[in-house]
């Protein structure tokens, strides 16, 4: 009964561990490797102008929808002006206002990406376009070149690809060639294409964006198409008339209006800045949860200040120190003083190094051993004697700083970190065993919980391990439902098998 | 038989095969299933373990006198009176610790079983340390019993060394199921305890023989001081002993207990203490598993059996290999 429990609870300790986990690493991206690192990219524009007389009015069209990147954080910087993000039908746009600026201006904004592959297009399925309405003889000649692509293509995709195959030949025919006169800028000719496109009724329309490579002080912005299918949308590369997006292309805006407009300035001028950076992705996934409004994340480690989250990073591993006691004391079944007096020890070591830490444990308790033996002489009723103990650790503790601060050993001064309390009553209860069953009962005692503070020290030690603890704490579950499976472990444990071997001769 | 390669699980089949109970086992299947918490008290402090006994009319060594402050840690004399030989111990110790026992005293000094001297100031130091509560498993302050020391039968003179031997039978849900003597040595300074050196030797539950003993791990055939064969010693009052074992549970609650009795040459069979985690090397000394016999008792197990049908039940089911 109580078995059956007992497996109920510790996998569903399990599974909820476990799951969120998962959530955490798979949808929120933690990383479940150290110092993993992600390439983030910072991408500044700069709008300046002269200010006029009057007020001002100027906008800029920011990045919505962008495959293959997704924003991690924005701001602006606009001294003075009012700052506002509208959507309108093309994505997003900033508004700054002020009611009197005089002379150059200069407005920033900027935003850091990273590149997300899942990051996809969603945008709705547009309507179908009307057909553009255009003088002759420019009409007759977009109506029999959609007509001609039409007999050579299949599908709106095919169709524009030998659209753009026959608007780029080098020696056009004479309707391409009229057309093509409207538009004299790539952003132009792109716009022409849509309103061929139009004709066809295939829904299309112009993107513009930069490519994120390397840093650049001047990003060249480069208008791209984008049809839909009637099932989603395409990207087609119109100088070539190849499918598809290139991977660092970043979508800045879409539609045919301007980067940015200013009203009641002069002398627009907008400059592009890509800088790339390399972002701990641990700090990545937690900006980008907060931007999802993750409750996991909100009220996760993260959200502590950073010193509290130091101490938790510390006490998050005592956990792991606990369950290695438990594996050596109930499957190994090692002798030690007090429960968890082993991991106490081990979070000391932490500091001094194992070495260094298992020195002067047992140096600091052979020297505390021998003045209680000096005490018990004196017949001190107990709380007495154990608080002398308890003075005398603290003055050895002073004196191996000092001793071998002098020796020019620094490791030395770190004994201080010895919790001295914990000390005090393994010197006491070491010297009642030592009393009471002789020293070798004492002395193994001490033997084991030193081995068991050293394994625990190792295993806390783990860096992979500390990590996943502190990102995923969720996993100290998994643990928990290991201590309570442990809790109801019969077999045997190491040590009996040799302890019981006399059974077994007859 | 030695043991060339260690083979863990083979091992673990051999062990298994001969019902051997481990730490983990008795804990989690037999002490905390049939052992309530509420009743540890009961045989954690030995005077009310005491008091309990007394009043389901069994036989206990006399209790002098109890000190539990410590202003009063020199009335000893006091407790003592006329008596020459007598027993400290605290009534919360365990294993034995802090048990010392007096064989004889002249004024102010006392002369312990293992032949120290010890002066007035030492005894009431010791006092003090054990109502201080050295030898209390929480720490917390403990009382002194100081009682009536055993006399011992001279059946097992030959075989300890100063000290008093002790018997102790485990008993399950009311039936013993085990039982084994413990000897003094001179390396567990005359005290009954097989950590500290004792020799165990195990018990014929059928007819109350010893059996070979055991020391640490090792067989041993003689006591180690004396050099006397410890096998073929026949208990006296054996069904006395079984009997008042298959009581503990009335007394005490507890349906996984070790009831620990000495012989006294004037008295018979006296209960000295009971434990409500019994150690585990009683196999060892008996060199069987008892884990064959708990399970002999659960399937046979009647609610209605009284005391000395238990008894007689552990005497028919729970004979040494030798005999079957």
């Amino acid at each position: 009964m109580g078995r059956r429990y007992l497996i109920v609870i510790a996998a569903l300790l399990t599974a909820v561990g476990l799951s969120m986990f998962v959530y955490k690493w798979q949808v929120l991206g933690l990383p479940v490797t150290e110092d993993q690192q992600t390439t983030v990219w910072t991408v500044e524009a700069a709008v300046s102008f002269i200010g006029g007389p009057g007020s001002i009015k100027a906008t800029l069209q920011l990045p919505t929808l962008t495959p293959g990147y997704t924003l991690l954080t924005e701001n602006s910087v606009s001294k003075g002006y009012g700052f506002s993000v509208n959507f309108d039908s093309g994505g997003r746009e900033a508004l700054w206002a002020i009611r009197r600026a005089d002379g150059p201006q200069t407005l920033y904004y900027r935003a850091v990406l990273y590149e997300d592959p899942s990051s996809r297009q969603s945008d709705t399925t547009p309507p179908f376009p009307p057909p553009p309405t255009l003088e002759e003889p420019f009409n007759t000649a977009m109506q029999v070149l959609v007509d001609e692509v039409r007999e050579q293509s299949a599908d709106p995709a095919s169709f524009t690809a030998e659209l753009l195959h026959r608007l780029n030949d080098p020696s056009p025919g004479q309707n391409v060639e009229l057309l093509l006169g409207m538009s004299e800028t790539r952003a132009g000719f792109v716009s022409t294409v849509t309103k061929i496109l139009a004709a066809a009724r295939i829904p299309a329309r112009m993107m513009r964006g930069i490519m994120l490579t390397g840093q650049t002080r001047q990003a060249e912005i480069i208008p791209w198409l984008e049809i839909h299918d009637g099932f989603r949308w395409v990207n087609f590369d119109p100088r070539t008339g190849e499918e598809g997006l290139p991977d660092d292309y970043l979508v800045w805006w879409r539609g045919t209006q301007p980067l940015a407009t200013v009203q009641g300035g002069s002398g627009l001028e907008v400059n592009l800045a890509v800088q790339q950076n390399q972002l701990d992705t641990l700090e990545v996934a937690g900006q980008r949860a907060e931007k999802r409004r993750s409750r996991l994340v909100e009220f996760s480690l993260f959200s502590l200040p950073i010193r509290t989250q130091a101490v938790y990073s510390v006490l998050l591993m005592i956990p792991i120190g606990a369950l290695v006691m438990v594996l050596m004391r109930n499957f190994v079944g090692v002798q030690t003083f007090g429960t968890f007096m082993p991991v106490l020890i081990a979070l000391a070591f932490r500091e001094t190094r194992l070495i260094w830490g298992i020195v002067l444990f047992t140096l600091l308790v052979s020297l505390g051993l021998s003045i209680r033996f000096l005490l018990e002489r004196l017949r001190l009723l107990l709380v007495p004697r154990l608080t002398a103990v308890l003075i005398v650790v603290v003055l050895l503790m002073l004196l191996i700083s000092i001793v071998f601060h002098k020796l020019g050993l620094e490791t030395g001064l770190s004994v201080a970190l010895f919790p001295m309390v914990i000390i005090a009553m393994v010197i006491e209860r070491m010297s009642v065993i030592w009393e009471e069953r002789g020293p070798r009962d004492a002395i193994n005692a001490g033997l084991g919980s030193l081995v068991v503070a050293a394994l625990a020290y190792l295993a806390m030690g783990i860096d992979w391990l500390q990590h996943m603890v502190f990102t995923f704490p969720e996993l100290l579950l998994i643990v928990l439902a290991l201590v309570l499976l442990a809790g109801r472990y019969t077999g045997y444990r190491l040590v009996e098998l040799a302890r019981f071997r006399g059974v077994l001769e007859r | 038989m030695s043991l060339r390669l260690f083979d863990p699980r083979a091992r673990v089949r051999a062990l298994r095969a001969a019902g051997v109970l481990g730490l983990n086992q008795r804990n989690a299947r037999f002490i905390m299933e049939h052992n309530q918490r509420r009743f540890y008290p009961r045989v954690d402090d030995k005077v009310l373990t005491k008091k309990l006994a007394i009043e389901a009319g069994m036989a206990v060594p006399e209790l002098y006198g109890i000190i539990d402050n410590q202003g009063d840690t020199g009335r000893v004399p006091e407790i003592v009176g006329e008596h020459q030989s007598f027993v400290v111990k605290p009534a919360h110790g365990s294993g034995g610790d802090g048990i010392v026992v007096v064989s004889g005293r002249r004024r102010d000094r006392y002369r312990l079983v293992d032949g120290q001297i010890w002066d007035g100031d030492t005894l009431d130091f010791h006092v003090s340390n054990i109502v201080g509560g050295q030898y209390s498993l929480t720490g917390e302050p403990d009382t002194a019993l100081i009682e009536y020391c055993v006399q011992f039968d001279p059946l097992f003179e030959q075989v300890s060394f100063q000290g008093v031997p002790d018997i102790r039978v485990i008993t399950y849900r009311g039936y013993p199921v085990m039982a084994m003597v413990r000897l003094p040595t001179k390396a567990s300074h005359g005290k009954a305890n097989l950590h500290q050196g004792a020799v165990g030797a195990g018990i014929d539950m059928a007819g109350g023989v010893t059996l070979d003993g055991v020391s640490g791990n090792e067989i041993v055939e003689e006591h180690p001081d004396t050099y006397h064969p410890i096998a073929g010693l026949r208990i006296p009052e054996w069904d006395f002993i079984l009997t008042s074992a298959a009581r503990a549970i009335d007394v005490t609650g507890l349906g996984y207990v070790g009831v620990d009795m000495v012989l006294d040459r004037d008295l018979g069979p006296l209960i000295l203490e009971m434990n409500a985690r019994p150690g585990l090397n009683i196999q060892l000394a008996n060199r069987a598993g008892l884990r064959p016999r708990l399970e002999t008792v659960d399937r046979d197990y009647e609610a209605a059996a009284t005391p000395a049908e238990r008894a007689a039940f552990a005497r028919a089911r729970f004979p040494a290999h030798g005999t079957m």
